[in-house]
């Protein structure tokens, strides 16, 4: 099912949450509302499912205007961050109670219940009370209850945020394979970069009540669309160098490089360098500076460079270099996949 | 565990409480023994003071088990009238947004503190013109009313405890806030609902002040009252007689804390899962 959020508005008492943002996620299609706590995605993800009032804009759901409709009749399955499963119900009355709602027979009921147990492979635990199960269990109890009604869309509140590393990862892959099964189109909230980029086919990156840009994740992670995306997406993030631009580069008084390709601006700049594009192992204009911290990761290592002008790089190296603290080096940008960004922090 | 620290702590914890158990002893001993004329050694074992439940002790005197009936009625009443407006009242303060919300806890807070003794006399002219005065109904009221401040803020807290998102999974479910509030929140503040029945009966079972003024008749006549009845009457003081009705009077209380004492501890914990 389509979800057309358009010109939507939230406020809260006086302080205007959201304003005039707009949204489309289509059938089938699962995206991310990545962003920083307050950013204002919890706030979108609770107004589609219709727990908070919509103060301006319209919600479609297909061609259904659903935007004045209670939550109770919307067709939207929500987890949330800690599961809210009803503690004094067993597994199966938790993930029978929306059905029991609609007023179904009692073997209707255990049919279905069964199947999704099935489905989100707890079949075996049906009569255990929420206290008796684990994080990850309790998880999909709580997803077995979110679709078991069959709804059009799927919403996930910070769904991994409870979890611990390794229960995580299982997850992640299990929610996915869920959304393909049942074809659902899916919101999902999140703070985490990885979560977004790893479950998603899009993500929306908000800041301030605002989508910075929406995108799938590869191309947001290659072309982001300002100096605030370039810095959310990336692990190890990405470095930020201060320039000048004046027919070539300016970094400090010691470095400078050729401007890229196509690239005519002046004046004071940004460039925002990934760790993969810099170190010995690249070809290009080189930067010169010295070491200052290594952090070995196993398989590779990652090295600050410090430039004389005391602006720091970052590069991944692989391991086994021979590379040691406070050795000047003079290594290699790849000019190609760097970004600009002008002094307000758009990309260039 | 120190071992020594505990000796200590228990021996000073035995001389504090020493007295009080002294008097509680001697409360049985002597409404079943009758002692010298000024002495405390009991001299002979004997039921006779406890004979107030199979005769009438003077003839003016409603039946001992017409008023421990009274007495049950009130408190059992009371319980319930304080239970019921305290499960929706609290959930309203809780978790509804409705006008003049803050006013309604302020005033809560405010009643809840407010020595009501002083508001005897109006109550007095109210129950009057309701017709309602020196009847068991309408000392069970005004008891309830009174009580109700407490229950109420007992029941908030409980309330506050539940997340909020059990509530908000409810009504995606697509429950009513109703049917939410019935088959998942109510379950959750069970353990406060018990202790609030059990502390409001408690309550009202010692409740004397409201019962002598407000229901002085024969007709209404609770334990409390009755015992002070016993006591104020006599010209010729049997204090082994009172001291069988005190005791005949506390003994339900005994029981019910000895069976309750850990669901009414759930009021002192401010709402932990039982």
């Amino acid at each position: 099912m389509r979800i057309e959020l358009q010109n939507f508005t939230k406020r809260f008492g006086d302080t205007t949450v959201i304003e005039d943002m707009s949204l489309s996620v289509a059938s089938g299609e699962m995206i991310a509302l990545l962003g920083p706590s307050g950013c204002g995605k919890s706030t979108t993800l609770f107004a589609i499912s219709g727990i908070h009032r919509i103060d301006g804009g319209t919600l479609h759901f297909g061609d259904r205007d659903v935007t004045r409709l209670p939550p109770q009749d919307r067709p939207v399955g929500v987890v949330f961050q800690n599961y809210a499963l009803y503690p004094h119900m067993s597994v199966a009355d938790n993930i029978g109670f929306p059905l029991r709602v609609q007023n179904l027979k009692p073997a209707e009921i255990k049919r279905r219940v069964g199947e999704m147990a099935e489905l989100v492979q707890i079949g075996n635990l049906l009569a255990r009370k929420p206290q008796q199960l684990s994080g990850g269990q309790q998880q999909r109890v709580a997803l077995a209850r979110a679709l078991v009604r069959k709804p059009d869309v799927l919403l996930l509140d910070e769904p991994l945020a409870n979890l611990d590393a390794k229960l995580r990862l299982e997850m992640r892959s299990e929610i996915r394979r869920l959304q393909r099964e049942t074809g659902i189109t899916a919101i999902l909230v999140t703070h985490d970069q990885i979560e977004a980029m790893s479950m998603c086919d899009r993500i929306a990156l908000m800041k301030d009540g605002r989508i910075e840009q929406i995108s799938t994740p590869g191309d947001m992670y290659e072309r982001p669309a300002s100096r605030y995306v370039a810095g959310f997406l990336g692990n190890p993030p990405i470095s930020f160098l201060r320039a000048e631009a004046n027919g070539q580069l300016t970094i400090g008084a010691d470095n400078a490089l050729p401007l890229p390709h196509g690239t005519a601006a002046r004046g004071p700049i940004t460039l925002g360098v990934r760790p993969e594009h810099f170190g010995p192992q690249h070809r290009g204009p080189s930067i010169a500076g010295q070491v200052s911290f290594i952090e070995p990761q196993g398989r590779e290592d990652l090295i600050d460079v410090t430039l004389p002008c005391d602006q720091r790089l970052r590069a991944i190296v692989p391991a086994g270099h021979d590379i040691a603290l406070g050795q000047p080096v003079n290594w290699q940008l790849d000019l190609s996949r760097v970004h600009l960004f002008d002094a307000e922090g758009a990309r260039l | 565990m120190n071992t020594k620290g505990n000796w200590m702590l228990i021996l000073a914890l035995s001389l504090i409480s020493a007295p009080l158990v002294i008097m509680y002893g001697f409360q049985l001993i002597d409404s079943v023994s009758r002692p010298a004329p000024g002495g405390i050694i009991p001299q002979e074992w004997e039921l006779t003071n406890w004979r107030f439940l199979w005769t009438s002790i003077d003839s003016a005197r409603p039946s001992i088990w017409r008023v421990t009936f009274n007495t049950f009625v009130f408190a059992s009443a009371t319980a319930l009238l304080v239970c019921a407006f305290s499960i929706t009242a609290a959930y309203a303060l809780s978790r509804l947004n409705f006008p003049a919300r803050r006013f309604f806890l302020a005033g809560l807070i405010m009643l809840h503190a407010f020595p009501t003794i002083t508001l005897i006399i109006a109550i007095f002219i109210v129950l009057q013109f309701l017709g309602l005065y020196d009847s068991l109904m309408g000392v069970i009221l005004v008891k309830a009313a009174l009580e109700l401040p407490f229950g109420i803020w007992i029941m908030k807290g409980f309330y506050d405890s539940v997340p909020w998102e059990i509530e908000m999974a409810g009504v995606q479910d697509g429950a009513s806030r109703f049917r939410v509030w019935r088959e998942l929140i109510l379950p959750q503040v069970k353990p406060g609902l018990s202790a609030l029945l059990i502390f409001s009966f408690l309550a009202g079972w010692s409740e004397f002040i409201l019962p002598l003024v407000l229901a002085p008749g024969a007709d209404a006549q609770v334990l409390a009252t009755y015992m002070n009845a016993v006591i104020a009457d006599d010209t010729r003081p049997d204090y082994g007689l009172f001291k069988a009705i005190g005791m005949f009077y506390a003994l339900p209380v005994i029981a019910v804390y000895l069976l309750f004492q850990k669901r009414l501890m759930n009021i002192y914990g401010g709402g932990t899962k039982g």
